[in-house]
């Protein structure tokens, strides 16, 4: 905090999408100037301190988001999010333990380290399965396999072409979700919107296309966020759940929340209720 | 609100850069379509914004 009581927010970025900017309008609309710290000219030397009481991450790589917090909170900075919820939520198959640990319900899943147990594990799911980079967003490399041809075909390619950590294998049973799946925006305790992807594709994210639609927050819809939230740290984090015949399943969780489109859809300024947040943190 | 001119790195074509912009915005060339970075505003420098990498995304 400076010798003036205000608190001192640090925006780490880098490139400043349409979600950063709208979070600088938040910002400005808070009275609140946030320090600008682009990671692509961070140097940390293990020994100064950052002049921020708290560091919102909005960086775009998951590599220098996750260094870059480890490195302010060995600094003694605090930081939205944590650099255990980026770790967690910034893994698949750590997502997976965690939302399990909680008893959280999520599809079923598994992880194999060779060829020939990934057969294996993917038949004991039964076809068809989804093959995902532990490691990845956006929907990008994704692997619908619905039958084991497929399935000999896509670990060979991961295995010859991937880069070493697409030699682990993270499968999940593939879920039947009628052409939608909902995210859900969690700030600290509060579950404070949701949307519908809505897409013609088996793969539901906006970033491929999906249509966003607003979804009501049920009781049910908040509570299976806030245990997934919670699982992995809490803070900032968009849940995504598939609507299964079993009740909903917690996908995944994302801790830099992509929003742009679900302001407007929702009628929440998501923007600021983070900004907010973070302020709030701040200040304590 | 003011409004700076600059050129695309790519084609050339002029580009209008509200007065709000930052550094490091995303913007995009309406001729070309070519996604651009703002460097610098004083003055106004763009280049091509990076590829997209692997570890890109939420």
């Amino acid at each position: 905090m400076s010798a003036a009581g205000i608190a001192k927010v640090g925006l780490l970025h880098s490139l400043i999408r349409k979600d950063e900017k709208m979070l600088l309008d938040a910002f400005k609309r808070a009275n609140v100037a946030p320090v600008m710290i682009d990671d692509r000219k961070l140097i940390f030397d293990f020994e100064s301190v950052p002049e921020v009481d708290v560091i919102l991450e909005r960086s775009i790589n998951h590599s220098r988001a996750l260094h870059a917090l480890r490195l302010f909170e060995s600094a003694g900075v605090r930081c939205i999010n944590s650099f255990d919820v980026a770790r967690v939520c910034g893994d698949k198959m750590l997502t997976t333990a965690a939302l399990a640990e909680h008893d959280v319900p999520q599809p079923a899943s598994r992880v194999a380290f060779t060829e020939d147990s990934a057969i294996e594990a993917i038949e004991q799911l039964g076809y068809p399965v989804v093959l995902k980079p532990a490691v990845g967003s956006w929907g990008r490399l994704l692997s619908k396999v619905n039958d084991r041809d497929a399935a000999e075909s896509i670990l060979e390619h991961k295995t010859v072409l991937g880069s070493y950590h697409h030699s682990i294998f993270y499968i999940q049973d593939y879920v039947e979700k009628a052409g939608r799946d909902i995210r859900s925006f969690v700030i600290g305790d509060d579950c404070i919107a949701a949307i519908y992807r809505t897409s013609e594709h088996w793969i539901t994210n906006t970033a491929r296309g999906a249509i966003a639609s607003r979804c009501e927050v049920t009781p049910e819809i908040a509570d299976i966020s806030l245990r997934a939230a919670k699982a992995c740290g809490g803070g900032v984090v968009a849940v995504d759940l598939f609507e299964s015949s079993s009740g909903y399943l917690v996908n995944e969780v994302n801790y830099t929340m992509e929003f742009k489109n679900s302001v407007d859809t929702t009628g929440v300024d998501i923007p600021g209720k983070i900004v907010s947040y973070a302020i709030e943190e701040a200040r304590r | 609100m003011v409004i700076l001119m600059a050129s695309c790195p790519v084609c050339d074509a002029d580009i209008e850069i509200a007065a709000d912009t930052v550094v490091g915005e995303l913007m995009s060339c309406s001729d070309c379509g070519c996604e651009l970075e703002v460097l610098e505003l004083d003055p106004v420098k763009l280049a091509e914004a990076p590829e997209t990498e692997e570890d890109w995304g939420e």
